[in-house]
């Protein structure tokens, strides 16, 4: 590939004491591309993960964005209002229970707003027209933008914390088993929603999932983690038919077919 | 040093308990309330945190109040006390004597005589002038509390100037209610730095912070806080573009004095539904009654004198 891609992870690493989170990752990026981690738990997924969206401080390595120009950025040094701005504007963080993403006492109109009004929106108006835009792209309706998400079904405030990251235009997306916890229809219309948003924004998203069947229908690529290193990595369809190391030819295996 | 019963100005409020220290606070104290003090003042809005004494009376009595109060009085100045805007309640009064006690001040009830204003609720209607000190009593200090329990988290909030919570709070007041719904302790952002709670003030009062000629110390004893609004800072009440701070208005004019454009209590003068809207501010409205008694002779509208 020519083109430069928006994320360059090279060789992060955290631990807990003497136990390993996560060693020694590498990582690419691109525009519009979505990448799935696998893994069993305890792998490290999410500690990559949550350093990568700057939940944690890794003990070592390299974190650059790139989202205009040849201008990159070492997220890793950069000041903590300008991270939490990045954070807010142009990357998105979905976790596995959206009530840990979701401003679970204000209306679901609120928590599609907040991120607009971080940047500085303050026309009511305005911002509720894009409150009810983002609530019907993930298929919400309309008519429920003054109800608390406590009121929604659980597939429902995961399509809601999915429209309250996406709100500002992210261009990189990252989601912690965004499917976990969610009945196998629920789970099917969840993923076909993420397919079509990441076709349509060009988004980019790294997915942590632990469901071989999410990251064949989302991910291009696919990288496996085992014991905090990355084993694999590669395309997933050639991954998960030709996979290369033990570990991954175990996952493989291990595929419930119903 | 001298004996602080002799440097009182007035010799009928003398101290008369010399087993507490001048202004009952001991001397370390008032010390380190005061530096906190002018870190507030240095620093506008923000909140400085700082060792809150026990005092003689309950959280929620006033205790933030009255340890800024007892830090800056000193016995030439004059002291007016008010609770809801009125002198004559009785934690303004017990206030008022507490300190005419221990720190021999003079006491009144006019706003323009006091030199130290110590007020629960209301900035008093009488414009303040240069020179003059207005202490509030603050419960809740924290204007992002009920949106961020964590503490750690708010304070970074401010730090970083990261106010966009609070008007996810204003935009609730809008959905819910059609219009920002809140009413009293409504947030404010101090020369476009922080964002401060002007404790339980009705927004009537926001404007009159704006600018304001006087000194303004906010003391918050159960939480700690002590912040400040310097003379002549720009005060800004948080709103929608398309939904503008707006203050309170009331369609008639006070029953007693009939004032218009100033904050009235409602007041049920029996158990047929009668009531009257009157003047929160005692003080201001005995002074409009006294004053149109002066140039009309006896006119008593309404019986008010009664009420007085």
């Amino acid at each position: 590939m020519t083109e430069q891609p928006i994320l360059r992870v090279r060789g992060v690493s955290k631990s807990y004491g003497r136990r390993i989170g996560c060693a020694d990752v590498d990582l690419d990026v691109y525009a519009g591309e979505v990448v799935a981690v696998v893994g069993e738990s305890g792998s490290g997924k999410t500690t990559l993960l949550n350093c990568l969206g700057g939940n944690l401080e890794p003990d070592a390595g390299s974190i650059a964005y790139r989202f205009t120009g040849d201008d990159w950025q070492e997220f890793l040094t950069l000041s903590e209002s300008r991270r939490r701005l990045l954070m807010r504007t142009e990357l998105g963080f979905v976790r596995q229970n959206p009530r840990d993403g979701l401003r679970l006492r204000v209306t679901a109109g609120a928590n599609v707003g907040e991120r607009l009004m971080a940047v500085g929106a303050r026309h009511y108006g305005r911002i509720r027209e894009a409150a009810v835009e983002w609530l019907e792209r993930v298929e919400i309706d309309a008519g429920r933008i003054d109800d608390f998400p406590l009121a929604f079904s659980g597939g429902m405030q995961q399509r809601l914390q999915i429209a309250r990251n996406l709100v500002s235009g992210p261009k990189l997306v990252y989601m912690d088993e965004p499917t976990g916890g969610l009945d196998v229809s629920v789970q099917a219309r969840l993923l076909d929603l993420l397919r079509r948003l990441a076709d349509d924004l060009g988004l980019a998203a790294v997915i942590v999932t632990h469901d071989l069947g999410v990251a064949r229908l989302l991910a291009e690529r696919m990288m496996v983690m085992r014991g905090g290193r990355v084993v694999e990595s590669g395309l997933t369809d050639q991954l998960l038919d030709d996979p290369q190391h033990p570990y991954t030819q175990l996952l493989a295996a291990s595929v419930l077919t119903p | 040093m001298t004996n602080p019963a002799e440097r009182v100005t007035n010799p009928a409020e003398r101290v008369t308990n010399p087993g507490y220290n001048y202004a009952y606070l001991d001397e370390q104290t008032k010390r380190m309330v005061r530096r906190a003090l002018l870190k507030a003042v240095a620093v506008p809005g923000y909140q400085v945190p700082f060792a809150s004494r026990e005092m003689p009376l309950p959280y929620g009595w006033g205790t933030g109040g009255i340890q800024v109060t007892a830090s800056v009085i000193g016995p030439d100045d004059t002291l007016k006390v008010i609770d809801q805007g009125a002198d004559d309640t009785t934690n303004a009064v017990s206030i008022r004597q507490f300190f005419a006690r221990v720190a021999g001040v003079r006491t009144t009830e006019r706003t323009a005589e006091a030199t130290l204003i110590q007020t629960r609720h209301r900035v008093p209607e009488t414009p303040l002038r240069e020179g003059q000190i207005l202490v509030y009593q603050v419960p809740l200090p924290e204007p992002l509390r009920k949106l961020e329990p964590r503490e750690t988290e708010t304070r970074r909030m401010h730090a970083l100037s990261e106010y966009g919570l609070m008007s996810v709070k204003l935009y609730e007041d809008v959905t819910r209610h059609g219009r920002i719904a809140t009413s009293y302790d409504y947030p404010v952002m101090v020369e476009e730095r922080y964002v401060m709670a002007p404790s339980p003030t009705p927004k009537f009062d926001n404007p009159k912070m704006h600018r304001s000629p006087a000194l303004q110390l906010f003391g918050a004893g159960r939480e700690k806080r002590i912040y400040a609004v310097p003379p002549y800072t720009r005060v800004r009440s948080l709103d929608f573009d398309d939904y503008p701070f707006e203050v309170q208005e009331f369609d008639t004019p006070c029953a007693l004095c009939g004032s218009s454009g100033v904050y009235l209590d409602e007041i049920i003068t029996d158990d047929q539904g009668g009531k009257m809207f009157v003047c929160s501010d005692t003080d201001f409205c005995a002074q409009r009654v006294a004053a149109a008694g002066d140039s009309q002779g006896a006119r008593d509208p309404q019986g008010a004198g009664g009420l007085q």
